[in-house]
């Protein structure tokens, strides 16, 4: 049987399509659910194995990037959000997804509680900017990220990406290897801006939580799928599968290998 | 009730024209008598309503009526000629004599519409919203975005947004505050808050801005353009919109409210500083708003539920059911619309242009499912009325009747107009070349470097040449994952690519190309010149990265000055003649197309009037049957030849070169349609072979600004000689050769192995070798007599096309 993939979306959500593109390539059978279904009861959580949450601009990103989505999602779906993250279940926020799950406290739940920690503040460049980036892999427990390249390369689009936190938090993300992908530079060196494209501490571009099966990153994984997304696909030698893929393969295969 | 009667069956001339002007209904005398006629006969005044409803559907931007009217051409030295309408004369001809079986629709819906696949069609279309931005920058622009994307959402049954295109003119960014005209807004103002306005509504609403064009001219101070473009994605059998008598009349999205009244009328005066205090024309977008409207749309479209839609835009509700009930009449009910607020008058929320809502058609038996999804989505819906069968458009408000209006007099008692055009060639001082080559601005702060070095460095550094990256990233170009040809391509991902190209099926290779040409400055010569330029840029920009003129179409944007003065009016018929001339040339046809006259500015503390200069900006759209074919204009690998494709003539009138060097001059660049077909074909056929690496079009600056750009942009210097550059008899001089701005060339780069092939493939057409590239950064141009003339890096020419909007 196909793992079930439920992506999630809402008001705003504007990376639907690409990152449902994404899970069917991998063989995931997906499904894209308005969060109203879930509310009323239309469609259960527990269907399905994977959750995503994709890029966007939920309700606008009005008060804050994410914080309307994830009051719903605290508020309303509070029970089987809880049923669903505790029977050891997938989930991935990508961009506006992201920033979702962390301000609705399932990033980084360290001590596996769930209140908000850190935050995607504004970029220090004051502006939304779309351009492409390099990520250095680091080792983690994150299911979607295992066995994936030491760099990856994949685009950013967003204007409130800096990752921050207070420093025992960060320091806690370190020490419990919470880190999934950090920005790396293009030449060697730490990552200046625009290498680190948002002015996250740590160079933080993506994190998990304490039991590696929730996820959350800036970077657009969804919109690098074949040779043909990259930039310089006209200049370069490059495989026919993107960078991106093999996160979302990897949540298939966990998912398929457990059922 | 707050309907007032306006009494004008007893008003003479001179009270009707007190009546247009101070209702703001742009209505001419003439207008105003047809209108007193058909109230004469019904022995009765119009209402506010009726009036404010006819002015809607008879203004410039919602009729067209310049474009539609009879002119009297004069040109000197010519018989007088009798012009039966520029749109169908030369613009909807062109498309007629072409005759593409892959056009499905033209002219007729909101956007023009092609095929693309076996399951889905293309649609197309480009508006300006240039009056708006002028007064609010921000509001302006992203109501221009979003406007447009309503109009691919209000084309056949409703198309799927999956591309931005944008294209600005604003004055010159460093203007002193001294120079401002009275109640102008600064440029770098405008050009900040426009660009800001089109990010925040294009990246919310999920659509890559991928494509675009910015410039720069001291006449657009007061009156900016902002051209705003959107591509959708339909389904074949969607394309179709019929309204049966029946239908109810269903609005969905935003609230109605007192925003954006006049905006229609509004658009056909010319501003001054007195228009900021029009107030509520400019209208309030919500982006939000819009995309819950698509993702509802998109799901009630797919199952069938309605008939027909078109979106609010410019008079509102009045012209959208106007419109829709058309052909069969249509009774609405006022109180029944949605407001923001209390207190509007009838006529008021009939009028208002609030954003975010489209006008749909239903069968009654479809409606419980139609308000289930609206509800789902978290979208308003509301029937305002029904689509009758008496040909009568009946507006009610709380059971009176506050409008009752023949149809066939709304559409069609516009009286038709008789216009006078007069074309005199103007007579710009023309430079010596040599002088210009020797003597003029030899600047002392590098004394090593070639005067030509130097210009070459110049021409890369004025504003419309120079990068704009600054602008480009912040616009989401990557979202719906379908970009396989990027804005800014090459080693760092920062040259500027001629167009993009967007796969809408992901996981299908087959593509869209969009480009554009626009060149208003040949226009201060000929507008003729100028459009034909425009015209045939957009088409090398298709060429250039692998595109073909077999599925390629045209949009036709004019932004003009005032149509009422004889010499605008003439550059208008010499830059519609082009348009025909060269696109049948071409073989490629105008699918949709829209005009913005009265672009002025009057400067009431000077009285100064300030025309914009005619500006035709033509967008191309090109299907690419498979995009893993094409070429970006960055150079790839050391030792690679480079070859000028096409002749280059002494062309430098409305040049980027003359302009630095204080010039206009006289000879603009010619399109030789013949010429240039026969090159762009054989150029699309040696891409479509693989025979080429990189691919660049000769524009703005010329051979040495296309080279430099692909050089830089591949990260790789270049060793080049003119001597071989393909050229008339009467180009002599290096500065001509480097420079001018002949249209159908393009710079290609050739690996060694395929050079034979690649030649053998460009028979017949003029072509040269002029040298390689080389793995240091220098960039060597030598001169066909006299030595080197250029001779830099790629790292300072890149400076100088990066430093300008290092903001």
């Amino acid at each position: 049987m196909k793992p079930k993939v439920l992506i999630l979306r809402t008001a705003g959500t504007n990376c639907d399509y690409e990152t449902d593109h994404a899970f069917q390539l991998v063989g995931g059978e997906t499904s894209l659910t308005h969060i109203n279904q879930l509310i009323a009861g239309e469609v259960a959580l527990m269907d399905y194995q994977i959750m995503a949450i994709p890029g966007g601009f939920s309700y606008g990103d009005d008060v804050a990037a994410g914080i309307l989505l994830a009051n719903e999602m605290r508020y309303k779906l509070a029970d089987s959000l809880t049923d669903y993250v505790e029977s050891g279940r997938l989930m991935i926020g990508i961009c506006n997804g992201f920033q979702v799950l962390v301000r609705a406290g399932l990033l980084p739940r360290l001590d596996l509680q769930q209140v908000q920690q850190a935050t995607l503040a504004m970029n220090t460049s004051a502006k939304f900017e779309c351009r492409w980036i390099h990520l250095e892999t680091q080792e983690s427990n994150c299911i979607f990220t295992q066995g994936l390249k030491p760099r990856v390369y994949l685009p950013v689009a967003h204007a409130e990406g800096r990752f921050t936190a207070p420093q025992p938090i960060l320091n806690q993300i370190e020490a419990d290897g919470q880190v999934v992908f950090r920005y790396g530079s293009a030449n060697g060196g730490a990552p200046e801006y625009p290498d680190n494209p948002n002015g996250s501490d740590h160079h933080i571009a993506g994190i998990c939580d304490p039991t590696g099966r929730i996820f959350g990153m800036m970077p657009h994984p969804e919109r690098f799928l074949t040779r043909l997304n990259h930039p310089r696909w006209t200049r370069e030698k490059l495989p026919k599968a993107g960078d991106g893929l093999a996160i979302f393969q990897n949540a298939v295969d966990y998912v398929s290998g457990l059922s | 009730m707050n309907v007032k009667q306006i009494p004008i069956l007893n008003a003479d001339a001179l009270e009707l024209s007190r009546i247009s002007q101070e209702g703001l209904l742009s209505l001419n005398l003439l207008e105003m008598q047809a209108i007193q006629a058909y109230f004469a006969k019904l022995e009765r005044n119009p209402t506010d309503v009726e009036l404010e409803t006819i002015a809607q559907t008879w203004s410039e931007h919602c009729v067209h009526k310049t474009f539609k009217s009879m002119i009297e051409y004069a040109e000197k030295g010519r018989e007088t000629e009798m012009i039966d309408g520029l749109f169908k004369t030369f613009i909807q001809r062109a498309t007629q004599e072409i005759g593409a079986d892959w056009c499905v629709s033209v002219f007729t819906d909101n956007a023009g519409i092609i095929e693309f696949d076996d399951n889905y069609n293309i649609v197309f279309k480009v508006e300006t919203h240039n009056h708006p931005s002028a007064i609010e920058p921000y509001g302006g622009a992203g109501t221009g975005i979003g406007g447009v994307i309503r109009d691919s959402l209000g084309t056949g049954l409703g198309a799927k947004p999956i591309l931005n295109t944008d294209v600005f003119c604003f004055g010159l960014p460093n203007l002193s505050y001294d120079e401002l005209p009275k109640g102008a807004l600064h440029p770098k103002r405008i050009f900040k808050g426009v660009v800001a306005g089109v990010r925040d509504y294009g990246n919310r609403m999920g659509i890559p801005t991928a494509n675009g064009a910015i410039l720069f001219d001291p006449r657009y101070t007061g009156n900016p353009l902002v051209y705003c473009g959107n591509v959708g994605l339909i389904p074949k059998d969607r394309c179709d919109k019929t309204v049966e008598p029946g239908d109810l009349i269903i609005a969905i999205g935003g609230r109605t409210g007192r925003d954006g009244i006049h905006g229609a009328t509004f658009s056909s005066l010319e501003l001054d500083d007195t228009s900021e205090n029009l107030g509520s024309v400019v209208q309030i977008g919500n982006p939000i708003m819009e995309k819950k409207i698509v993702d509802a749309l998109m799901r009630a479209r797919d199952r069938q539920l309605y008939r027909n839609i078109t979106d609010c835009g410019a008079g509102g509700f009045s012209s959208a059911v106007g419109e829709m009930g058309q052909e069969t009449g249509a009774e609405i009910h006022l109180e029944n619309i949605p407001l923001k607020y209390e207190a509007l008058d009838p006529w008021e929320i009939w009028l208002s242009e609030a954003q975010e809502r489209m006008v749909i058609a239903a069968p009654p038996e479809n409606l419980d499912e139609l308000m289930a999804i609206c509800e789902a989505e978290s979208v308003e819906a509301t029937v305002l009325g029904t689509f009758t069968d008496t040909h009568r458009l009946r507006v009610f408000y709380l059971g009176e009747i506050v409008a009752d209006l023949d149809m066939d007099f709304l559409h069609d008692g516009l009286p038709r107009h008789t216009k006078k055009a007069v074309w005199e060639p103007p007579q710009h001082p023309e430079p010596e070349l040599s002088e210009v080559d020797s003597t003029l601005h030899r600047s002392m702060d590098d004394a090593r470097s070639t005067q030509l070095t130097q210009d070459l460095c110049r021409i890369l550094a004025s504003p419309n040449v120079a990068s704009k990256e600054w602008v480009i990233r912040q616009y989401d170009h990557e979202v719906q994952g379908g970009l396989v040809l990027k804005p800014l391509v090459g080693r760092e991902n920062d040259g500027p690519g001629d167009a993009c190209i967007t796969t809408p099926i992901l996981g299908s290779r087959r593509g869209v190309i969009v480009a554009n040409g626009i060149n208003p400055k040949y226009g201060d010569i000929d507008p003729y010149h100028s459009a034909a330029a425009a015209i045939d840029e957009a088409l090398r920009n298709v060429i250039a990265v692998g595109g073909n003129l077999d599925q390629t179409a045209l949009l036709d944007n004019f932004s003009w000055g005032n149509p009422d003065k004889l010499d605008r009016l003439g550059g208008l018929v010499r830059a519609a003649k082009a348009c025909y001339d060269i696109a049948v040339a071409y073989g490629t046809p105008f699918i949709s197309g829209k005009d913005s006259l009265y672009n002025e500015y009057r400067d009431t503390t000077t009285g100064e009037q300030l025309a914009i200069p005619p500006t035709l900006l033509i967008s191309a759209i090109c299907v690419m049957p498979d995009v893993s074919k094409a070429v970006s204009m960055d150079v790839k690998s050391p030792d690679n030849r480079i070859y000028v494709i096409g002749k280059t003539y002494p062309e430098l009138g409305g040049s980027h070169y003359y302009a630095i060097c204080g010039f206009i001059g006289n000879s603009a660049p010619k399109v030789r349609p013949a010429e240039g077909k026969r090159t762009m074909e054989a150029l699309s056929l040696a891409i479509d072979q693989g025979l080429v690496r990189s691919c660049h079009d000769c524009s703005e600056g010329g051979i040495g600004a296309a080279a430099a750009e692909m050089a830089f942009a591949g990260g790789l210097g270049m060793h080049l000689s003119l001597m071989n550059v393909p050229r008339d008899a009467g180009v002599t001089t290096d500065n001509l050769l480097l420079f001018s701005e002949s249209n159908s060339r393009f710079i290609v780069e050739v690996v060694p192995k395929k050079q034979e092939a690649f030649e053998k493939c460009m028979t017949g057409i003029p072509i040269g070798c002029i040298g390689t590239v080389v793995e240091s950064g220098d960039f060597v141009v030598n001169s066909t007599d006299r030595g080197v003339i250029v001779q830099t890096t790629i790292d300072r020419l890149k400076e100088s096309w990066q430093g300008t909007f290092r903001w």
